[in-house]
């Protein structure tokens, strides 16, 4: 049977539960609800529950437990020449195992015994039934194969009954126990609390996959690349080495990716700062309702517009315009129409990322700045100050820290910005400060590296884990920083 | 303001009557107050004149891709060319095989009156037709080889360039060796739209085909039923994980250390970049737990995780929203705690948390990052019929087309981002509806 199928009867357990057990409870009050201790529906949320969760459980070992028994058994039933082989050997046998028993299953009788006739007619067999062979099968693989597929038969059969046992049994235990000094609310009503407390690990345990896999890539990285190559190396060429060639050819410098993404985050920053900065303190300061009302949800939508369409913004209308504007600029200067803005460059970028963080920049210190208290407003402009006076000595510099805080969000987005940066930076590692030439970052290398065929023994696949590591920990240092200084500043007010 | 434009002429009109009044700066005080005012403003019009020209560019080089130029003619199935010597009995592979864009050929060579000698002009005449004519024919006659034989009138794709050249996306000023059509190809354009053969037609490829190598066939179909399944599993997963932690930290949690942790935790997470979840996905779901690659599974469980956060944060504030007298009320008719927040709290904090929700799932619908690396940027041109199956998605679809070369792909391009900026916009109107229509004020 099927995980799906049995889900199902478990379902169908789980509610025939529920209504028994509502009915018992019923029953067992005659008519009279307030001689039981809960409601009747939460003696049937009991009956469902222990009739579900155990039967779960049961699958859930079963399905991680099963396939490493059954690999187990069948690479202990290897001939002993290949149990002497390499791990990647034994591990290639195993594959090719799994493919036969795949192909045996959709073989008729007559096929099936024509094949273990002769082992060499497998390959073609099997191919004509759409399963692939690397290989001429050995002829141990067929009768390995067909013990597989034995195994996961009574394996599934098994589990079956398992299941349904565990099902049943949990359902006529849960049962028998109602009686009307049966305490059902607070039994259903821990198993939600643990529901609840589960949920809400799933954030840290989000958190630990996060450091854990890349911390694990990352390692395996640093044992075919010395970590001080990564991370003060200047050259970045990741020659993807041939096939079968196991030398780690390429060099892997981590220098100048850093520079481009922080080259670029400081242009994005540079458009998105003053601008973001001056529409908060307009909208805040000086807008009547109607205006407010009606721009502020206006540049959110620009928060809302996804990152591609920006990139595609920038790929093929920011970056020709710019490239057209200055030949034309070079030709009446010099009279050379040749451009000096090339289309994807550091400069198409930053301002298409910048208009990205526009509203971050500004929602976020539009909050700041409306949380200063009205007295110090209304003190600076009863003592003469103009309204901008009063911005620029009293608001700001209370909102000062707020607004750093904002900033550093702000940029944190800007260094983890992936699809505008790949449509529009380009894809060489250089290190210069043109920023009408393109430049690359740690988000495009990522995204590089990782397209295409992976191998996750290859130091040019694993790079990307070092590389999301580092952003990583760039990204979360400059949050944590800026949160601080959020919440520090928040209780001034308080 | 009116302060602001008097006090000028007052500053000089009390100079001229009371000399020895100081000159505090005030003239150059309000020149400073205009000027930051001014500041202010163009900082707004520099985002809304960027979000227009946005929103313009996309639009204006997009709208054409909703129409598709589409040619009406009279086709023989010619017996002499699909099956020669007339096997299809005995051999079903020949009609599987044979040479469709051939007839397809001789037939608008026909109509154009080319001779089927002139082999430069059959040529120009077969870069009018989409290669996607071999398909197309083929289903034709396989359904029903009767109509071998005869003539039907078919309605076939024009090619990418023609129609460019059609909607006058190509310049025909430029010469014509620097041009995908030639002037022949454009005269025999005219000619045929004259006699109401060439037509354009609304592009309903664009939403059922998937991914095609030629611009006249790719659509955006299979993408959609991508992005269908990762919403619908980012929404299953991520509503009732999302609800279940919020109520336990709004609701249960002591303040300790480890529901400190889980929160620092929660709003580090919303500003992680998207693309380390790609990462996360590629080593947890793929490496480590064996599922395929490139499947709506995956986007849809990596999606899930980024999503969290939003909902979780979006929950809190709407579970914070309802007044504690609601939970004072009905903790004194003797409702436990759980029944509290299930029965009461939980239902006045609905809108709020299916805004959040609702936001979180267009943010997500609109990612591409981490479908980048879990494989999804593949060629799928078949509808995936499970979500274990190679699929792709929206805006992975559009990464793709926008890497294309070609001209007729920009159309696309754009055409793509049109229909998904619908889709957001949809959802962002719904979420403000359910705000607008639910939201209590206490």
């Amino acid at each position: 049977m099927s995980i799906s199928f049995l889900l199902l009867i478990i379902a169908v357990i789980g509610v025939a539960g529920y209504l028994f057990g509502s009915w018992r409870a019923n029953a067992l009050a005659g008519g009279k609800l307030s001689s039981l201790h809960s409601r009747p529906g939460y003696y049937g949320s009991f009956v469902a529950i222990w009739s579900i969760l155990p039967a779960l459980v049961v699958i859930l070992v079963w399905i991680i437990a099963s396939p490493i028994y059954i690999s187990s058994t069948v690479r202990g039933g290897f001939p002993e020449e290949v149990k002497a082989t390499s791990q990647a050997e034994q591990n290639l046998a195993y594959n090719m195992i799994g493919a036969i028993s795949r192909g045996l299953n959709t073989l008729s009788a007559q096929e099936r015994e024509a094949m273990f006739q002769d082992s060499a007619t497998a390959r073609t067999v099997l191919a004509a039934k759409g399963v692939p062979l690397a290989a001429d099968p050995a002829p141990y693989m067929l009768t390995s194969a067909d013990d597989l597929n034995r195994m996961t038969q009574a394996s599934s059969t098994f589990l079956s009954i398992l299941v349904i046992i565990a099902a049943l049994a949990g359902a006529f235990l849960s049962y028998r126990a109602i009686a009307p000094k049966f305490r059902a609310r607070n039994r259903v009503e821990g198993v939600m609390l643990v529901s609840l407390i589960a949920a809400s690990s799933i954030a840290i345990l989000t958190t630990v996959g996060i450091v854990a896999s890349m911390a694990t890539e990352a390692i395996h990285f640093f044992n075919m690349v010395p970590a001080w190559e990564f991370f003060f190396g200047t050259t970045w060429d990741p020659r993807f080495a041939a096939a079968g060639a196991t030398a780690s050819a390429g060099q892997f410098g981590l220098i100048p990716l850093l520079a481009g993404t922080l080259y670029i985050g400081f242009v994005a920053m540079l458009v998105a700062v003053p601008v973001g900065l001056f529409a908060a303190i307009y909208m805040s300061e000086y807008a009547s309702r109607t205006v407010r009302s009606i721009a502020k949800p206006l540049l959110e939508v620009l928060a809302g517009i996804p990152t591609i369409v920006y990139g595609f913004f920038a790929l093929i209308t920011v970056g020709p315009f710019l490239r057209d504007i200055s030949a034309q600029l070079n030709g009446l200067v010099t009279g050379n129409y040749a451009s000096f803005i090339q289309a994807q460059s550091v400069l198409t970028a930053g301002i298409v990322m910048g208009i990205m963080l526009i509203p971050y920049v500004s929602s976020l210190s539009d909050d700041i700045i409306t949380a200063v208290p009205r007295a110090l407003r209304d003190g600076s402009l009863g003592l003469g100050a103009t309204r901008s006076e009063t911005i620029k000595r009293v608001i700001m510099p209370a909102a000062l820290p707020g607004v750093v805080g904002a900033l550093l969000m702000t940029a944190s987005r800007a260094i983890g910005e992936t699809m505008i940066v790949v449509l529009a930076a380009g894809v060489a590692a250089r290190m210069q400060l043109n920023p009408f030439e393109p430049m690359t970052t740690v988000t495009v290398k990522i995204v590089n590296q990782l397209t295409g065929d992976l191998e996750f023994t290859s130091p040019q696949t694993l790079v990307a884990f070092a590389l999301g590591i580092t952003l990583f920990a760039i990204t979360l240092c400059l949050n944590i920083y800026a949160l601080y200084i959020v919440r520090k500043y928040r209780e001034q007010y308080e | 303001m009116s302060q602001v434009s008097t006090s000028p002429s007052m500053a000089a009109v009390g100079a001229s009557a009371k000399p020895e009044r100081r000159d505090i700066g005030l003239r150059g005080r309000y020149a400073a107050e205009r000027r930051f005012r001014f500041y202010g403003m163009a900082a707004i019009a520099f985002g809304l004149l960027f979000l227009f020209l946005l929103l313009f560019s996309v639009v204006s080089k997009g709208y054409t891709a909703f129409q598709q130029t589409m040619i009406t003619i009279p086709v023989e199935f010619s017996q002499q060319i699909i099956d020669k010597n007339n096997e299809r009995a005995t051999n079903p592979q020949k009609l599987v095989t044979a040479n469709y864009p051939v007839v397809a050929r001789n037939a608008l060579a026909k109509v154009l009156g080319v001779s089927e000698d002139d082999r430069a002009g059959l040529k120009a005449v077969n870069g009018m037709i989409s290669d996607s004519v071999r398909v197309q024919l083929r289903n034709l006659v396989t359904a029903d080889p009767s109509i071998i034989g005869t003539t039907q009138k078919v309605t076939f794709l024009a090619h990418g360039d023609l129609d460019s050249a059609f909607k006058g996306q190509i310049d025909l000023s430029v010469p014509e060796t620097n041009r995908k059509v030639s002037d022949k190809q454009v005269g025999w354009m005219n000619q045929l739209a004259e006699s109401g053969a060439l037509s354009k037609h609304f592009n309903t490829g664009l939403f059922t085909n998937g991914a095609s190598s030629r611009p006249e066939a790719a659509g955006v179909g299979v993408a959609l039923i991508g992005s269908l399944y990762m919403m619908l599993i980012v929404l299953v997963l991520s509503l009732p994980i999302g609800v279940a932690a919020s109520i336990y930290l709004e609701e249960f949690a002591p303040k300790n250390r480890f529901t400190d942790l889980i929160e620092v935790n929660i709003n580090n997470l919303a500003a992680v970049p998207s693309i380390v979840y790609g990462l996360l996905g590629l080593a947890v779901f793929i490496n480590f737990a064996g599922f395929p690659r490139s499947a709506a599974l995956v986007g849809g469980l990596v999606l899930t995780l980024m999503t969290l956060p939003t909902i979780i944060i979006a929950t809190r504030a709407a579970l914070k929203a309802v007044p504690p007298s609601i939970r004072a009320a009905a903790l004194g008719l003797g409702a436990s705690k759980m029944q509290t927040v299930f029965h009461h709290v939980l239902p006045l904090a609905m809108p709020g948390i299916l805004t959040g929700t609702i936001i979180g799932l267009a943010h997500a619908l609109g990612e591409t990052a981490p479908l980048l690396l879990i494989g999804m940027v593949a060629f799928v041109a078949d509808v995936p019929a499970t979500p274990m199956d190679p699929a792709t998605a929206l805006p992975v679809q559009i990464y793709m087309w926008a890497n294309e070369a070609e001209r007729a792909f920009v159309e696309r391009t754009s055409g793509a981002i049109i229909v998904l900026l619908i889709f957001l916009i949809l959802m962002n109107v719904g979420a403000i509806l359910l705000r607008r229509r639910f939201e209590r004020r206490w």
